[in-house]
C-alpha cells in the first residue's frame, strides 16, 4: 500500500512579491515554499503511514532547486520522493501537468490500494484544476476539499467542507483526494528525519523514462500542449470592511432585515 | 575554509524558524509574565526529537552535531530565551556529560530517558559558597555498600523543579580538593532527594531554577559518573561545551533584540520620519549587526571545533563571553532605540534585556571567561 502525494514549488507571498512588466510573477527572485494546501496532503499521508506503515512517495514537477523541497518533505517522514524535471515539460499548464503528473504516478505505480493525495490548489496559480484532472487521467474516483479521511480496507470516507456545508461520501481505492487546510496540522520536521533525509532516494524522472507512456503525447506536454492563454493578470480590488450592527434589540434587527432587503438577499 | 552550513545544519534552522514562530512567539510574553514552565513546548520539541539532538542513534537521539544544536538555541532564544535555556541546559549539561563519561548500561537507560523517554535533565554543580569556586563544595557522597549516600544541596539549578534526571556533583574525599569531586547521575525519585526554594529571577522567567536539597540521598553504586574523584574534570568539560549553548543563546536575544528594533525603527516617526532615517539609529544597527555577526562566528567555530574532537576551551570561553556581552549591550539599546515603549512591558525588548543579563553570569561569569582565555593565552 502507498501514498503517493502531489507537491507544487510555490514563490513565498507572504514575503517579497516580485511581479514581471506582464503581470507574471517573477519566480526567479522570490524565496519558495511548499505549497501549503500539498503540506496538508502530505501530512494526511503521513498520518496514514502512522496508522498502517503504508509508503509515502512524494512527487513534484518542476527545475532541478526542486530537490530542496522533496528533501524536506523526507525530513517530514516521507519515505521516497520523484523529482519530475525536464525540458519538454517547461511552460506546462494546468491540463499539461495533469498529463505528466498522472503519468509520473503510473511510473511509480498504483495499485490497488493506494491513494493519491493532492492540496486543493496552489497559491501562485489558484486553479484547483490539477488535482482532479490527474485523477480524470488516471481513471480513478475523486474527492476535493477533504476535510476528514477515514480508510477501511479499500473504502475511503472522506467528509468534505464545502462553502455551505459538509458532504461525507465513500469511494473505492485506487482513488485521488484533494485536501484543504481545515484537514490537519502539518508536522515539523524531525531532528532524525533531517539527519536522515539526504541518504533516502530521490529519483529524476526526465522526458524519457516518461515517453512511452500514451500521456506523453508532446502536443499534450509542455507550453505546446497548454491550450491555457492568459490575457490579463491583475490583483482584485480589496472587499470593502463589513458593516457591523451592535445590539440586541428589536430596532437592531428591523435595521438589519432592512439591510438585507436592500441587498435582496431575503 | 568554508563558512556554509551544511545542508543538514540549513534544515535544522529552517525546521527550528519554523517552530519557533508557530509555537514559542505567540507565549513568549505570557511565559515572562507568568514565571511559567513551557511544558507543552517542551514536550513539542520531545517530539520532533529536539531535546537529546545531539545523543546518537543508538540512544535514541538524532545524531546531530553541536552546530545542529547551537542553531537550535539560537533560533529558540531569538523568541524565549527560557526555552532556550531549558533546551541548552537539557543537551549540553545533562546529555553531554552522560555521552562522554556514562559507561554503555548508563548510556541505555539515561540517554533513551532523556530523548524518547522525554525525561528533562539538569546539571547541579553550584552551592551557596560554591560558585566559580567550585572546589568549596560541601555536597557530600559517602559509599555505604552498593550505594552512595548524598547529603548537602545546590543552589541556582536550571531545570531544577521540573527535571527528572540531574547529574550531580558532591564530595567523595574532601581532603583531596578539586581531585576529590565525583560525579553521580541522580534522579529525581531517588529516596532523600527533594526540591527547594524556587527562584524568582530578574529575567528567564519561564526556565525553572530551584535549589534541589538531598538528605540521606541514597544513589546507587552504578549511578557514579567517571571515576571517584574525577567530577571536577567532569564539571570543566561539560561546561566547555555548555559555554557553547549559552553563546549561542545569546547570540539568539540579541538577534531578536535586534529584528524588534528593526521593525520599531522602521515604523516610529518622529520629527516628520521614521527614526530609521536618522544616522544616529543607522550607526547603531550597524554595530550591532556587527557584534551579532562576530558572535555568530565565534559561537559556530566553537561548535565546529568541538565537533572536531579537538580540545575548546579557549574558543568556547571566547564565543561565551563575547556573544553574552554582545546580547546585554544590545539589548540595552534596543530598549533605547523603543525609548519610552521599550520600558514597557508591551514590547518584547525589556524582556530580551533582562534575559541577556544572565548570559554574562551563568555558566561561568565573564570574569572567569577571561581567566580561561587569559591563562590559556599566557599559559601557567
Amino acid at each position: 500500500m502507498k501514498a503517493i502525494v502531489c507537491v507544487k514549488q510555490v514563490p513565498d507571498t507572504s514575503g517579497k512579491v516580485a511581479v514581471n512588466p506582464d503581470g507574471t510573477l517573477n519566480r526567479a527572485s522570490m524565496e519558495t515554499i511548499t505549497n501549503p494546501d500539498d503540506l496538508n496532503a502530505v501530512e494526511a499521508a503521513l498520518k496514514l503511514k502512522d496508522e498502517t506503515g503504508c509508503k509515502v512517495v512524494v512527487i513534484t514537477m518542476g527545475p532541478p532547486p526542486a530537490e530542496g523541497m522533496l528533501r524536506e518533505l523526507l525530513a517530514r517522514g516521507a519515505d521516497e520522493a520523484v523529482l519530475v524535471s525536464a525540458r519538454e515539460f517547461g511552460g506546462s499548464d494546468t491540463f499539461a501537468t495533469s498529463q505528466i503528473l498522472a503519468a509520473a504516478v503510473k511510473k511509480v505505480g498504483l495499485e490497488d490500494d493506494d491513494i493519491v493525495f493532492c492540496g486543493r490548489q496552489a497559491i501562485d496559480g489558484d486553479t484547483a484544476q490539477v488535482g482532479s484532472q490527474i485523477a480524470e487521467k488516471l481513471g480513478v474516483p475523486q474527492i476535493s476539499y477533504a476535510a476528514d479521511i477515514k480508510k477501511e480496507g479499500n473504502t475511503v470516507t472522506v467528509k468534505r467542507m464545502l462553502e455551505d456545508g459538509y458532504m461525507t461520501i465513500q469511494a473505492k481505492t485506487p482513488c485521488l483526494l484533494t485536501c484543504i487546510k481545515e484537514l490537519n496540522a502539518p508536522r515539523y520536521m524531525s531532528l532524525s528525519g533531517i539527519m536522515d533525509c539526504y541518504a533516502k532516494p530521490v529519483a529524476v524522472y526526465e522526458y524519457n523514462p516518461l515517453q512511452d507512456d500514451p500521456l506523453i503525447d508532446p502536443p499534450t506536454i509542455g507550453l505546446r500542449g497548454s491550450p491555457t492563454n492568459i490575457f490579463k493578470s491583475f490583483t482584485p480590488p480589496q472587499k470593502g470592511k463589513g458593516k457591523m450592527l451592535e445590539g440586541a434589540d428589536k430596532a437592531t434587527c428591523e435595521t438589519l432585515a432592512a439591510e438585507l432587503l436592500k441587498k435582496h438577499i431575503i | 575554509m568554508d563558512f556554509q552550513l551544511t545542508r543538514e545544519q540549513q534544515l535544522v534552522r529552517q525546521m527550528m524558524r519554523d517552530f519557533t514562530e508557530n509555537e514559542v512567539k505567540p507565549i513568549a510574553a505570557e511565559t515572562d509574565k507568568t514565571s511559567t514552565y513551557p511544558r507543552d513546548t517542551i514536550e513539542k520539541l520531545f517530539d520532533i526529537g529536539v531535546m537529546g539532538m545531539i545523543v546518537p542513534e543508538q540512544y535514541g537521539g538524532a545524531g546531530a552535531d553541536d552546530t545542529c544544536s547551537a542553531i537550535a538555541i539560537e533560533e529558540l532564544s531569538k523568541q524565549c530565551a527560557s526555552t532556550g535555556d531549558i533546551l541548552a541546559t537539557h543537551n549540553g549539561l545533562c546529555c553531554g556529560p552522560i555521552m562522554a563519561n556514562g559507561t554503555e548500561e548508563q548510556k541505555q537507560k539515561y540517554l533513551r530517558m532523556l530523548t524518547k523517554g522525554h525525561k528533562v535533565g539538569a546539571f547541579a554543580l553550584t552551592e551557596p559558597d560554591a560558585g566559580s569556586d567550585a572546589a568549596k563544595g560541601t555536597c557530600v557522597a559517602e559509599l555505604q555498600g552498593d550505594h552512595y549516600v548524598l547529603n548537602g544541596s545546590k543552589i541556582f539549578i536550571t531545570n531544577g523543579y521540573v527535571a527528572d534526571v540531574f547529574v550531580v556533583f558532591a564530595m567523595t574525599d574532601r581532603s583531596k580538593g578539586t581531585k576529590g569531586i565525583s560525579a553521580f547521575i541522580v534522579e529525581s525519585s531517588f529516596p532523600g532527594f527533594s526540591v527547594g526554594k524556587h527562584e524568582e529571577k530578574l529575567g528567564l522567567h519561564g526556565s525553572p531554577t530551584a535549589e534541589i536539597v538531598f538528605t540521606d540521598c541514597i544513589v546507587p553504586k552504578e549511578n557514579l559518573l567517571g571515576a571517584e574523584g574525577k567530577g571536577f574534570k567532569i564539571a570543566m568539560q561539560t561546561l566547555d561545551g555548555g559555554r557553547i549553548g549559552i553563546a549561542a543563546q545569546a547570540l539568539g536575544i540579541a538577534e531578536g533584540a535586534m529584528e524588534e528594533s528593526i521593525k520599531f525603527a522602521k515604523t516610529r516617526e518622529q520629527f516628520g520620519r521614521p527614526i530609521a532615517k536618522f544616522q544616529n539609529t543607522q550607526f547603531v544597527f550597524a554595530d550591532m549587526h556587527v557584534a551579532i555577526e562576530a558572535a555568530r562566528l565565534l559561537t559556530y567555530k566553537a561548535a565546529a571545533v568541538k565537533a572536531s574532537g579537538a580540545r575548546f576551551t579557549l574558543e568556547a570561553a571566547t564565543a561565551k563571553l563575547f556573544a553574552s556581552e554582545a546580547a546585554m549591550k544590545i539589548t540595552t539599546k534596543a530598549v533605547q532605540i523603543h525609548g519610552g515603549y521599550g520600558y514597557t512591558k508591551d514590547y518584547p525588548v525589556e524582556r530580551m534585556m533582562r534575559d541577556a543579563k544572565i548570559t554574562e553570569i551563568y555558566e561561568g561569569t565573564s570574569e572567569i571567561q577571561r581567566v580561561v582565555i587569559s591563562g590559556n593565552i599566557l599559559g601557567k
